[in-house]
């Protein structure tokens, strides 16, 4: 993992200490909220329903067990005893008061992390795969690159108050498990033909009320040039963006007003100004950073797969969760684990609670190097463990409540907070994910359904990345009343699309019969081992539509 | 202009007796002394010889968010002062121009900052390369001095330090 050295650690500390002025400054009324509120924002602090909420960044989704404890001890000291992890890999505490944000903020500049840039119209975290360094698909480790644009993008000054928040994704593995395409930029970075580092730039994804998918603005484009054209981006973006409605001022409806190739002229003027200069990254930084990525001392591996084998044949339960919940890694006899945080009813998708993140520290201790990841879709990740470990680890987590065997599966719903929380939302998301997940209790369907993503955002800004689920429901307001719309449709990664809307809305109650009214339809029509995403593809959405609303108007 | 930090020689100092004055609306009676003009109503009111450039004008010329700074290039030589507003301290548009201005076209005269000027934006403009910042005036000039340093390290480049903390970091 990436250490901080002492340039590190003094802006970290520097920014506690100015923010705990102006903390102080907001409390004695020095400052109006109207003038503190980009501050707080820009250090990761929201205001919610009912109390503030803080957003701590997880820097493409990497945390080391000491650090997941220092969030437990955060977790347990200021906030109700839990955390909630975001689909950007990060984590929010939501009972938070104001007056312990600058000592919160200390503790976490103990262990290296920060708030900074969580929120705000500025860049955000940079993110990437959960898997990255680990996956077998993978060509390039993309968390030098994370690392170096996480660095450049925090605190640069020219960029702090751009017209909307600005959001980076970087992956380099077969399969984006990092929702490149709706991203603000997005970066997939590859070997071309002669071997040379290089990336392809996509610009312009979103979600929110105008899902838009990413389109190319750059192929190519070598790895020296990486912060040179962001800066060119951005320039391009902070001069032109529109500003006078926030609902328009996301970089991609100024792209979609100026069309990509007239964007992509601006860039290219701007980027002639800075290329081979002084932002050029060099050999030696790539590798300074690239050292802290290095992979760990891995053991041969011996009967791993003979033990692994030998357990999956003689205990059924452990088989179903390892053919859900294990990603395949790069050195063999190893494996990636991935702990479902969507227990069902017991809490709502991404909440860990401090008890469980201390057991998951320990784990990653003893069944790995100490560390862990944040997935997008809202899972925690043990990166490294022996095959021979796991079924140790899985009994452990099952203690725990970590076992689910969902990952993947119709339950493995990722949702925003909602109106339980979020003063932005029109309706509730978590009562519907855990009505959803309550209903398809039974692990022998979930598991013949097979891969489906369910998606659920409380309002059309979309943190629940309801447009790119297999399944989406999107939270609206009904004079007052909240219902649900339902897409199918949507999907992430490098086959990104948007889901189509099946009809109109429904009420809360009604959701778990439609969804199993929709699933249901799947199964009458899928070909034999055909995924819900292949078949909704294959047969459009009119037989989904059919199945849902033809039963909707029959007496009960 | 009340209410004013500059930078002399790296150093900041409040300024009592600036002579320069803001005329925001091109239609206001006009103050005596040098002013600060919207671009329009500077270039209207400018002898020929200061718009070919052979004469230095008596006048400063203040730039709104969707001015474009490039059209300040053939005046470069003989304008005393270039302002950059910021209508709103949200309003993130003057940053670029001030980049623009000092790294691209070469502007080595002062750049002030006008508007909605607050003391915890200060240190991003002296990054992007203002030497002037007229603090909003219901706000303590001597409160907005103590954050003009702001945060001791640079991860990026700016206008005062070009090279990326990559460049600065080995030695």
């Amino acid at each position: 993992m990436y250490q901080y050295d002492e340039h590190d650690r003094a802006l970290v500390n520097e920014r506690v200490e100015q923010f705990r002025d102006q903390v102080r400054r907001r409390l004695n009324g020095e400052l109006s909220e109207e003038e503190f509120l980009p501050l707080r924002l820009q250090n990761g602090l929201y205001l919610q329903k009912h109390a503030y909420m803080l957003r701590v960044a997880i820097p493409y989704g990497t945390l080391s067990s000491r650090q997941l404890r220092a969030l437990a001890h955060i977790a347990r000291h200021h906030d109700r005893g839990y955390g909630h992890f975001t689909t950007r890999q990060n984590i929010q505490f939501n009972w938070i008061e104001l007056e312990q944000v600058p000592d919160i903020l200390a503790h976490l500049a103990t262990v290296e992390m920060h708030a900074i840039q969580t929120s705000g119209n500025c860049v955000r975290n940079i993110t990437t795969e959960a898997f990255a360094g680990v996956a077998d698909d993978e060509q390039l480790d993309p968390r030098p690159l994370a690392e170096i644009l996480r660095q450049w993008s925090t605190i640069n000054p020219e960029f702090l108050f751009l017209p909307r928040k600005f959001k980076i994704a970087i992956s380099a593995s077969e399969q984006d498990r990092a929702a490149i395409p709706v991203h603000d930029i997005g970066l997939y970075l590859y070997r071309d033909a002669q071997g040379e580092m290089c990336m392809r730039v996509l610009v312009g994804g979103g979600l929110g009320r105008t899902p838009i998918i990413g389109q190319v603005l750059r192929d190519g484009l070598p790895w020296h040039h990486l912060l040179s054209y962001v800066e060119a981006i951005l320039r391009v973006y902070n001069r032109h963006g529109r500003r006078d409605n926030k609902y328009k001022a996301r970089i991609k409806i100024l792209i979609r007003a100026l069309g990509i190739e007239a964007f992509a002229r601006e860039v290219e003027e701007e980027w002639r100004f800075l290329q081979d200069g002084p932002a050029t990254l060099t050999d030696a930084e790539y590798e300074r950073v690239a050292a802290a990525f290095s992979p760990p001392a891995y053991a041969a591996a011996e009967d791993e797969e003979l033990a692994f084998g030998t357990v999956l044949s003689r205990d059924p339960d452990f088989a179903r969760w390892a053919s859900r919940n294990l990603q395949g890694h790069k050195v063999p006899g190893y494996s990636a684990v991935v702990l479902s945080t969507k227990p069902g009813a017991a809490a709502p998708p991404g909440d860990v609670t401090a008890v469980q993140m201390e057991t998951i520290a320990e784990l990653a201790e003893r069944h790995g190097f100490g560390e862990i990841r944040i997935t997008h879709e809202q899972n925690v990740v043990l990166p490294d463990v022996r095959k021979s470990a796991l079924h140790d680890l899985w009994l452990s987590l099952k203690e725990a409540g970590l076992a689910t065997p969902n990952v993947g599966l119709l339950t493995d719903v990722i949702a925003c907070p909602g109106g339980d929380y979020c003063a932005l939302a029109n309706a509730k998301s978590l009562p519907i994910a855990r009505a959803i997940q309550q209903r398809f209790d039974d692990l022998d369907y979930l598991h013949d359904l097979g891969d489906i993503s369910l998606n659920i955002s409380g309002c059309m800004n979309a943190c629940g990345h309801h447009h790119i689920g297999n399944i989406g429901i999107l939270g609206v307001d009904k004079n007052g009343n909240e219902w649900y719309q339902l897409t199918i449709g949507g999907s992430q990664g490098k086959q990104s699309a948007l889901g189509k809307v099946i009809g109109p809305a429904f009420s809360a109650e009604a959701v778990p019969d439609v969804i199993e009214r929709l699933v249901a339809t799947y199964v009458a029509h899928r070909h034999e081992g055909e995924p819900f995403h292949d078949a909704v593809q294959r047969l459009g959405t009119a037989p989904f539509k059919e199945g849902v609303y033809r039963r909707e108007e029959m007496p009960a | 202009m009340n209410n004013l930090i500059k930078l002399v020689d790296g150093e900041a100092r409040i300024v009592l007796d600036d002579p320069w004055r803001l005329v925001r609306d091109a239609h206001a009676p006009r103050p005596d002394g040098p002013l600060i003009l919207p671009l329009a109503d500077w270039e209207s009111r400018q002898p020929r010889a200061v718009l070919d450039g052979e004469a230095v004008s008596q006048h400063g010329v203040w730039l709104a968010p969707d001015d474009e700074p490039e059209c300040l290039s053939p005046w470069l030589a003989i304008l005393p002062l270039i302002a950059l507003d910021f209508p709103d301290f949200r309003d993130g548009r003057a940053y670029s121009q001030a980049y623009l201005l000092r790294s691209r076209l070469g502007w080595t005269g002062e750049l002030r900052a006008l508007g909605d000027v607050l003391r915890d934006q200060l240190s991003h403009m002296r990054q992007c390369g203002f030497d002037a910042f007229a603090v909003r005036e219901d706000k303590s000039v001597d409160d907005a001095l103590k954050d003009l340093a702001g945060i001791s390290v640079l991860y990026g480049r700016s206008v005062l330090e070009p090279r990326p903390l990559f460049r600065r970091r080995t030695g």
